[in-house]
């Protein structure tokens, strides 16, 4: 079965739908990029498969043992965070806090697991340092270390680039690349469609009309030939 | 004679100053705590709403002449804490505007009800001790000084207990509650302390000073410290000492207290605000 299956999804909010008759499934392993323009939905479609909001219509079932607390999440930045006084350590613990239920403080695992995943991000030497310092490809190696904490299957990520410099962008590609073949199921949102197709194996494309399918599936559609202009 | 003497010897002799002072450093601890909270989740502005409605609750207390005000003023502060901070998220009025409505609202209302209805043969006396505080810190019964010790110790052990929670929803409410934190009970907790807060702090500085005493040691940690944990201690032990010489040179000098607190947290927050530009300077 399945890690998500969605079908005949409506979203939208205050009644308002935005995008209607999505139906998708993502299995473990895969490496999802939704796509789409601005105002499409995409955001929608993330905050809906976290259980921030519910779907107007239609259903997402998650399968293969995946909880639906057990999706790390990469949000965008917000203005509250570029001014927060943490340090490194104090953010990726709190990655963490899934695993605590209703006791106090971080026990032992927790903080091993925390230590594990700043190794991993290659943020050791940073690791006292106060997050708003930081550069923004290390802000969002922070919150991607954070996000390994709370999962390990599936990561989604909204806009991971957004606002990187292209160097930064494509060691962020490479690390979530990494983490893939590591075998975490990936989705992320993109509207850079171009490294999309480098990146993903399967593309959700919203909007009207709607794709989804394989990536290769996706070069001989449609869509593609308009969205990417004379490819 | 000497201050410590003097200080002394006014210890001793009144037990009004010894309870003060065994409750101003537990209010003052109490509001400091979720400070850092509100003011990085831009609710700065929450502590002063809901001391307007705790005037106007004690408005009413006032008027159906109950002698145990604090549980009415209590119940109701708390219920416009928990609108504002819980429901005002999806509201159709927003944030500042919520709050703004409300504060302005209660103390309109807050203050007709004392004029129409109140027997108090000093309404301007009444009403300006409540704003500002004046002595009634100095004048509080032994009933409400075992409340205050009672509700400040709980607050400190809720902040303690629900330390790392309150981090991670402040951090990231939305990272919080996609991995399965419950946001939404964390939040409505937090509302029920700033009301608790709220209107203990009302005895210590008034209802109009009360977002300084919540504000203020937040601020000027702030300044200086850059992890959660460091700004939140830092926070505490500024709004202990601050409140704690506020009040003593109060008493000495015969100067409003809530507003002497106010003003020695000010200049902390001036002095921390130069070492914080001056270590920033020599960082670059």
């Amino acid at each position: 079965m399945a890690l998500i299956t969605c079908r005949d999804l409506s979203l939208g909010y205050d009644g308002r739908e935005i995008v209607r008759n999505l139906s998708f499934e993502v299995n473990a392993g895969d490496y999802l990029c939704i796509v789409g323009e601005n105002g499409s939905g995409k955001s929608t479609l993330m905050r809906t498969l976290l259980g921030l909001q519910n779907p107007l219509y239609g259903t997402i079932a998650f399968g293969d043992g995946l909880k639906k607390n057990e999706i790390g999440y990469l949000p965008q930045q917000t203005v509250v965070q570029r001014d927060f006084p943490a340090s490194v350590w104090e953010i990726v613990l709190s990655g963490c806090q899934n695993q605590c239920g209703l006791r106090p403080f971080y026990g032992a695992a927790e903080k091993k697991l925390a230590r594990q995943n700043i190794e991993k991000m290659g943020l050791s030497a940073l690791k006292k340092r106060c997050y708003r310092e930081l550069s923004g490809g290390q802000q969002q190696r922070v919150l991607l270390a954070r996000a390994l904490c709370a999962t390990k299957k599936m990561l989604l990520l909204d806009e991971p680039v957004a606002g990187l410099d292209p160097k930064v962008t494509q060691e962020l590609y490479s690390l979530i690349r990494s983490l893939h073949e590591e075998g975490l199921t990936i989705i992320m949102i993109s509207h850079d469609v171009s490294a999309a197709l480098l990146e993903a194996d399967h593309i959700l494309h919203v909007g009207s009309p709607l794709f989804f399918g394989t990536k290769d599936e996706y070069m001989r559609s449609e869509h593609a030939r308009i969205f990417m202009g004379k490819e | 004679m000497g201050i410590w003497e003097q200080l002394s010897q006014y210890i001793t002799q009144y037990s009004f100053v010894r309870n003060a002072l065994i409750v101003c450093p537990l209010i003052a601890l109490c509001s400091s705590l979720l400070g850092v909270t509100l003011v990085l989740k831009r609710f700065s502005f929450i502590g002063d709403g809901l001391s307007h409605v705790a005037f106007g609750a004690m408005a009413v207390a006032s008027v159906l002449n109950l002698t145990k005000d604090m549980p009415l003023v209590l119940a109701i502060t708390i219920l416009c804490a928990v609108l504002l901070l819980r429901v005002g998220q999806n509201a159709k009025i927003k944030g500042d505007a919520a709050v703004a409505m409300v504060s302005v609202g209660a103390l309109a209302i807050g203050y007709l009800i004392l004029n129409l209805f109140s027997n108090s043969g000093n309404l301007s006396g009444d009403v300006c001790s409540t704003l500002f505080g004046s002595q009634s810190i100095l004048t509080l019964r032994p009933s409400n000084v075992w409340l205050c010790i009672v509700l400040s110790v709980t607050v400190v052990i809720i902040f303690v207990l629900f330390y790392n929670k309150i981090f991670a929803v402040t951090f990231d409410e939305n990272f919080a509650r996609a991995t399965g934190t419950r946001a939404g009970a964390y939040n409505l907790l937090i509302a029920v302390v700033v009301g608790v807060i709220i209107v203990l702090a009302m005895n210590l500085v008034g209802s109009l000073l009360i977002s300084a005493l919540v504000i203020f040691p937040a601020l000027s940690a702030m300044r200086v410290y850059k992890r959660f944990l460091s700004v939140t201690i830092c926070s505490a032990v500024i709004s202990v000492i601050c409140a704690l010489t506020g009040m003593l040179i109060a008493i000495l000098a015969d100067t409003p207290v809530g507003s002497t607190i106010v003003a020695i947290d000010i200049l902390v927050f001036l002095i921390f605000s130069l070492i914080g530009a001056l270590t920033g300077m020599r960082r670059r």
